[in-house]
């Protein structure tokens, strides 16, 4: 299991999503992904993603202006 | 019985949401594509201003995935469709939009993508009749015949009134729980949805692509015919989006911000363009598009001090800084409300 990083800064959904999701899928189950997003949509978007794709949304921040999800990759 | 797969285009919409659950309802796995033109509505506008920031945000197309239960893939085709907007074979509709090229690209992608991953068939949401250049009785087979799907291309709303497709002749799906919905009349879809049990869908009145609304499209073709070719880059068609957009000269044109939103957007893009700010009195951040020299510059401060608090007053102090990170502070008298003219307004 490993943990990776992207940077979806600047990005409007849905990009951070799609960003999100072409990681995810380079990723093995039980690894996780930390993503930073700027656009608040994100909020909402990710984790429907996650939920409808079966990964798990484990931490969610809002610091600033950002926002940092972070995913953990489900059986795919 | 092997179970049979098919890969729905989910826009977000009501009509693939239908068209899905009809078909999921017949016992067919179906999992989603949504894809990315960068001309979506969905979300950006949303994102950008912060008068909406108070309105619930969702993405549509994931909403509508949760609602069905299946899996969703958005894929980017951003630089793709590039050569669908710029040569669209069948034309362009009302305005920069080419709804029926676009529909085959997306089909075609659609087709691609069933034959990488082994599912069997695609679904639309497409009804006869209810857009007046891609979705007509004449067009419904030449989005099938370009695209390469053929009558892989299943329409479960109007297939009554097509050919019976591959998945019908096969058996994969029974013809007779499909659907015969012709026309703009939307009471069909509104009490489908009624029946299955979906209140809460989206029904945006002006489609979901900015290339139908008029004002973008009159902006797209003012950023081409001022570049003297036709091209754009994600960030172009992002700021198109934003802000008023004043083309008082050929060689150059202002995006102004419109409020605290649109500001901090333009923001990020402050190291690419030449930024505009006055520094005396409050007012919003502009960027300069364009070839400027410094008497143009001078005339855009006057503008943009225009749309300052400062406007009223008898000078503004701006401070106007290029890419390359040289600034410059003027004194400028805000140029007068009768003298900006209609026609600068893109």
């Amino acid at each position: 299991m490993s943990h990776h990083q992207l940077d979806a800064r600047r990005l409007l959904c849905p990009m951070p999503v799609i960003r999100t999701q072409n990681k995810v899928n380079e990723l093995k189950p039980g690894d996780t992904l930390e993503v930073v997003c700027t656009d608040p949509g994100a909020l909402s978007d990710i984790p429907a993603w996650c939920r409808i794709n079966g990964h798990k949304v484990v931490k969610t921040l809002e610091q600033g202006d950002e926002v940092i999800i972070t995913v953990e990759v489900g059986d795919q | 019985m092997t179970q049979r797969k098919a890969v729905s285009l989910i826009s977000g919409g009501l009509d693939s949401l239908l068209a899905t659950k009809a078909i999921l309802e017949q016992g067919v796995h179906v999992e989603g594509i949504n894809f990315f033109t960068g001309f979506c509505v969905e979300g950006h506008t949303h994102a950008i201003r912060k008068k909406d920031k108070a309105k619930p945000k969702r993405n549509n197309a994931l909403w509508v995935a949760e609602q069905l239960g299946i899996k969703l893939h958005i894929v980017d085709i951003v630089d793709e469709y590039k050569d669908v907007l710029l040569n669209p074979k069948h034309g362009y509709g009302a305005n920069m939009n080419p709804c029926l090229d676009c529909k085959i690209f997306m089909v075609h992608k659609a087709q691609q993508w069933i034959e990488e991953n082994g599912f069997d068939f695609i679904i639309t949401g497409e009804v006869i009749g209810q857009r007046p250049m891609s979705q007509r009785k004449d067009t419904m087979p030449v989005v099938a015949r370009e695209s390469g799907a053929d009558d892989r291309l299943l329409r479960p709303l109007c297939a009554k009134n097509l050919p019976p497709t591959l998945p019908e002749r096969e058996g994969w799906v029974n013809r007779d729980e499909l659907f015969d919905f012709s026309g703009r009349n939307r009471k069909p879809q509104i009490s489908l949805a009624a029946k299955y049990g979906f209140t809460d869908y989206a029904s945006p009145a002006g489609g979901c692509c900015f290339l139908t609304d008029e004002n973008y499209s009159k902006k797209l073709v003012d950023l081409w015919q001022a570049r003297g070719h036709r091209d754009y880059e994600m960030d172009d068609i992002m700021l198109l989006k934003v802000g008023r957009h004043i083309r008082p000269s050929a060689n150059f044109k202002l995006i102004v911000g419109r409020e605290e939103g649109e500001n901090k957007f333009l923001q990020g893009y402050a190291k690419s363009f030449i930024s505009i700010k006055t520094t005396s009195h409050p007012g919003p951040l502009v960027l300069v598009d364009g070839i400027a020299n410094d008497a143009d510059l001078e005339f855009a401060s006057r503008i943009a001090a225009r749309f300052s608090q400062g406007k009223n007053a008898d000078s503004v102090k701006v401070e106007t800084r290029r890419p390359n990170g040289e600034s410059r502070t003027l004194d400028v008298c805000p140029i007068k409300a009768s003298d900006m003219q209609e026609s600068w307004y893109v």
